[in-house]
């Protein structure tokens, strides 16, 4: 005799079987670049040429790849990270990038470095309906969903770091004189643009604007030229080594202005130690990541996990440069991407994810900023918090700001 | 008038980075009447050096010496190595092989000693120098150290046999090489002495601009224009080149109203470019007479 | 400078070609015909698109091959040359809609002035001073492309994205082979213009200026003239290059036309042989596959490897290309006469 009971327990368990096999047949699902063994992953990043400093990001997101590997994989499935050099030019990237669609047959290109590049193969990507996640660039119009479906950037928009320092400055120093240093290419004038948009009917607290050229090997007489503005604070947008040659001149001028200083060179050893402990007291800076040599986060959970990578599977990073703590974060980005998307790996379904990230905190972002992304927001990281330089680490202070940027 | 002072001021500072890197660009030429691409790659690899040894304990003098010494048998073994089997080749093929030890150069300093800037020490100090805020006791004592170069150079041109057996063996080799003058080694003692010459600038521009791998690339062209707009056979006309340079980039920079902050570097170059034409072997060089 | 005028007339040591191998040479032209002819059966697309570049970066070198090889002036700013016919295509395209084959003339006759004007100053320079001042144009390009005068029609520092063309009259092949046919056409007919014009008396007067100017001064050869014509030939040809270039990669920034490409094209002049123009496309094929090559070898040291195979060529072939094609030549004619 078979109860009701049973009964109901049987249908029901074949309801769940059928369930479940309609469930494993729906979800694994492939677009080329992926199998039940791996998926390809694509990259481009400068290892030759001028802007060879950020090849490291590369060296670094394949360990973390090879890491996850020898861990099993990302839901059973390896990691093939096929990264190429472009040499930072616009040509080379769009070469590369076909050669990673159309011959290597990539599920997705993730982390193209700079704005030259990833402008140049943003059309291509969005014809050819393939993925150019996490571009390395804070331009803004890597998020602009309505026109390019297929590029989501990684990192905060430089504009919002600009806007994040206009508010400082118009709540803490509303009568301030400022002059700005600003790098003559797209972070530089991007940075200005949102500084610019933060201060709104107040721009012309701006007195002085200066831009210098990566090709000139010392800044020094720009520095001189914004402090006869009679300048009390002073925006420094500006890469590693003119911020510190920055910092310094001004130190010898004796001029002490508010300092800003871009988030890009705010590196504690990658910067202020080369400059000077001594003269970068009072700094100010914005970030959305903890620094890889800040003493304060050496018993953070986050940061152990960091270095232990990095100490087991690439022992010669510097972990004092900045692109190395990026590198770490970004790869873990698209991992999560990936563990998202389950076995449903196709190129639709990768972007669908990646514009699903909900409180996501990688172990190298600062406590309490989180990635948020969603069918109307491709820009994943879009929060910063000031902070001051005191002694030898950096103190952060205030909120966190969220800064989206219109359009 | 204050702003005029101060940036003369910083352009004379800075004119001496220029200076300094002239002269191996000078030096170079005179013993091989090219223009070694790869000169500011050498300096940066030589400055590297200096920093390990003085990481691993060497006391600054020691590594200083140490490192001319490493330099000047670096590029004579450059020389003997690399260009010596291509003594035969077309320049511009010379060129390429300049372009080539560069692309090496700076890829292997970038993958020894990664990309972040380091501190190099100065021997001088950051006091002001005589009181004055804008002129460090270091751009003072590079300034220095530059003039007594350009006095031990002319010396050595001028008045000493190896000097004139080299300046000899540059301009024409086979005549030289009539009169018993080994110009092969001259050629190779120019690299020598090139490559230590660039080690010096090298170690003094490092505290200013700090140290990486391309620390040196906008260095040496503005060590290049300033020796082309001296004359590239007068050390003096380099040195002369390098200050004149480094004042006017800086006067173009604050009062060319509009672009002039924009187009610094091409103003700058603009002008050297009409000099040329103006005086087409540079300020102090001598013209070379042409034979039919 | 005596020394940089000795390089082309070394090159002449290499010795003439024999009447005989003419048909040889001619034979292996029109076997790379075939080649890249048939070329857009056999590959992907995406090595089409490479075969594209090496083909616009040919034209590009064939333009710098004029003026080194022809007239015997170094150019180590040809990049800046190659931005300009890049920025006139995209931005008579962009902004003006006009068809992307009429840019390409208008970007060759802009840089044809250019390149005439900046001849002019160059007269007065020979050997390294012109050298450096080239290098200094290649330098302050990406600066001038930058500025904010001209950020109406260059986009500045953001650049410019450029549409690609469809085939016309719907014919039924895709963009990329397209692209490669006009610029296969567009090749050809530059090569052939390069070599007619070196063979015609204007090249012949430019090589007698090339070899010794007082004697080609003296035999009436307008030298001024010619050296001036000579630079804007050459511009104008790289010019062409660029807006080709342009419509490739979709895409014209600042960043995309550094002193970087104009040593790229220079050491694929040396390495295809100066003077030789079928060389262009070997020494093209070099600075394209070879990056490649390098980076597959060792990322961290693709700079150092790059420049180790350079070394390596030079020291194989000190003249490039060229002195493997005579030598190959020269066997040849000794394998038939035995």
């Amino acid at each position: 005799m078979i109860s009701i009971q049973t009964l109901r327990c049987a249908v029901l368990s074949t309801a769940l079987i059928a369930l479940t096999a309609t469930a494993a047949l729906a979800q694994k699902k492939y677009d080329t670049g992926a199998s039940d063994a791996e998926i390809r992953i694509g990259n481009i990043l400068p290892y030759s040429g001028p802007a060879s400093a950020y090849g490291v990001i590369g060296r670094i997101e394949a360990a973390y790849f090879k890491m996850l590997n020898e861990q099993g994989g990302i839901n059973g499935r390896k990691i093939n990270f096929i990264s190429y050099d472009d040499g930072y030019s616009p040509a080379k990237a769009v070469e590369q990038a076909r050669k990673l669609v159309e011959s290597d047959e990539v599920l997705f290109i993730a982390g193209a470095l700079g704005t030259p590049s990833n402008s140049a193969i943003q059309k291509y990507m969005n014809a050819r309906k393939v993925p150019q996640l996490f571009a390395a660039s804070g331009a803004t119009k890597f998020g602009d969903y309505k026109t390019f479906p297929w590029t989501m950037g990684w990192q905060p928009a430089y504009q919002s770091e600009g806007r994040i320092y206009a508010a400082h400055l118009l709540r803490e120093k509303p009568d301030a004189k400022i002059a700005v240093l600003y790098q003559n290419d797209d972070f530089g004038k991007d940075l200005l643009k949102g500084l610019k948009d933060g201060l709104g009917d107040n721009a012309a607290m701006i007195v002085a604007e200066d831009s210098y050229e990566v090709a000139e090997p010392s800044i020094d007489s720009h520095i001189v030229k914004l402090k006869s503005s009679g300048a009390d604070a002073l925006v420094s947008i500006t890469t590693p080594k003119f911020a510190a040659q920055a910092l310094k001149k001004a130190a010898e001028l004796d001029w002490k202005p508010t300092y800003f200083q871009s988030n890009v060179a705010s590196s504690v050893g990658g910067v202020l130690k080369p400059a000077g402990f001594a003269i970068a007291q009072g700094v100010l800076s914005a970030n959305y990541a903890k620094d890889g040599a800040d003493a304060q986060w050496d018993d953070d959970a986050g940061m152990k996990n960091f270095y232990g990578f990095l100490a087991k599977y690439a022992p010669d990073a510097n972990r004092a440069d900045g692109a190395v703590v990026y590198g770490y974060g970004h790869a873990q980005t698209v991992a999560q991407v990936l563990k998202q998307a389950g076995d449903n790996l196709t190129r639709d379904n990768i972007m669908k994810q990646a514009a699903n990230l909900k409180d996501f905190a990688p172990d190298t972002l600062l406590p309490g900023i989180t990635i948020n992304t969603s069918a109307s927001d491709f820009h994943p990281i879009e929060q910063l918090q000031m902070m001051r330089f005191e002694g030898e680490t950096w103190q952060l202070f205030g909120p966190i700001v969220t800064a989206e940027i219109g359009g | 008038m204050e702003l005029l002072g101060n940036q003369i001021l910083a352009g004379v500072a800075t004119g001496a980075i220029y200076a300094c890197m002239a002269l191996a660009v000078v030096m170079i030429f005179q013993a091989i009447d090219q223009l070694n691409f790869a000169q500011g790659e050498m300096a940066m690899l030589s400055t590297f050096v200096g920093w390990q040894l003085m990481q691993w304990g060497v006391p600054y003098w020691g590594a200083f010496a140490l490192t001319l010494l490493l330099s000047f048998a670096g590029g004579v073994a450059i020389e003997r190595l690399l260009f010596k089997p291509l003594a035969d080749a077309p320049i511009l093929t010379h060129v390429a092989g300049f372009i080539a030890l560069l692309a090496i150069l700076n890829s292997v300093a970038g993958q020894t000693w990664d990309f972040t800037i380091k501190q190099f020490p100065t021997p001088f100090g950051w006091s002001p120098f005589l009181g004055s805020k804008l002129i460090s006791t270091h751009q003072a004592g590079m300034i220095g150290v530059t003039l007594v170069l350009l006095a031990l150079l002319y010396g050595f041109f001028q008045f000493t046999r190896i000097g004139l057996a080299m300046r000899a063996a540059a301009s024409m080799p086979e005549s030289a090489r009539l009169v018993g003058i080994n110009t092969s080694w001259m050629v190779a003692l120019g690299w020598g002495m090139a490559s230590a010459i660039g080690a010096i600038a090298g170690m003094l521009i490092a505290p200013v601009v700090f140290l990486e791998p391309n620390m040196m690339g906008g260095v040496l062209i503005y060590g290049f224009a300033a020796a082309v707009l001296g004359g590239l056979s007068s050390p003096l006309g380099a040195v002369v080149g390098g200050f004149l340079v480094g004042v006017f980039e800086n006067l173009a920079g604050t009062y060319i109203p509009g672009v002039g902050n924009e187009l610094k570097l091409p103003i700058a170059l603009a002008l050297i470019v009409t000099v040329l034409v103006l005086r087409p072997h540079g300020l102090f060089g001598r013209a070379v007479v042409k034979r039919v | 400078m005596s020394a940089l005028q000795d390089l082309v007339t070394d090159v002449a040591a290499v010795p003439a070609t024999p009447t005989k191998s003419l048909r040889l040479g001619m034979l292996a032209s029109l076997a790379v015909l075939l080649l890249l002819l048939g070329a857009p059966l056999l590959l992907k697309s995406f090595v089409i698109f490479q075969i594209t570049m090496v083909l616009i970066y040919a034209i590009a070198i064939l333009g710098l091959n004029i003026l080194t090889g022809g007239s015997g002036q170094v150019s180590l700013g040809h990049s800046a040359f190659y931005a300009i016919g890049a920025y006139s295509s995209a931005i008579l395209i962009e902004h003006y809609d006009v068809h992307y084959g009429l840019t390409l003339p208008v970007a060759g006759v802009v840089c044809f002035a250019f390149g005439f004007l900046f001849g002019l100053p160059a007269l007065r320079l020979s050997g390294v001073y012109l050298a450096l001042a080239t290098f200094a144009l290649a330098i302050a390009m990406p600066q001038l492309l930058k500025l904010s005068v001209f950020e109406r029609w260059t986009g500045g520092v953001q650049g410019l994205v450029v549409t690609k063309p469809d085939a016309p009259f719907g014919l039924p092949i895709s963009q990329d082979v397209w692209l490669y046919g006009v610029t296969l056409a567009i090749a050809l007919a530059v090569y052939l213009t390069a070599v007619n014009l070196l063979t015609s008396r204007s090249g012949r007067a430019m090589m007698a200026i090339r070899d010794n100017e007082i004697a080609a001064c003296a035999m009436g050869v307008d030298v001024a003239l010619y050296k001036t014509l000579a630079f804007g030939i050459s511009a104008g040809i790289t010019g062409v290059a660029g807006g080709l270039g342009a419509i490739a990669v979709q895409f014209v920034a600042p960043d995309s036309y550094t002193i970087q490409l104009a040593i790229a094209l220079f050491v694929g002049m040396v390495v295809g042989g100066v003077g030789w123009l079928p060389g262009s496309l070997v020494g093209a094929g070099f600075i394209v596959f070879v990056p490649n090559l390098a980076e597959g070898i060792s990322k961290g040291l693709s700079g150092a490897v790059f420049g180790v195979i350079l070394i390596l060529v030079i020291f194989l072939a000190p003249h490039g290309a060229r002195q493997i094609a005579t030598r190959v030549q020269h066997w040849m004619h000794r394998l038939r006469s035995k």
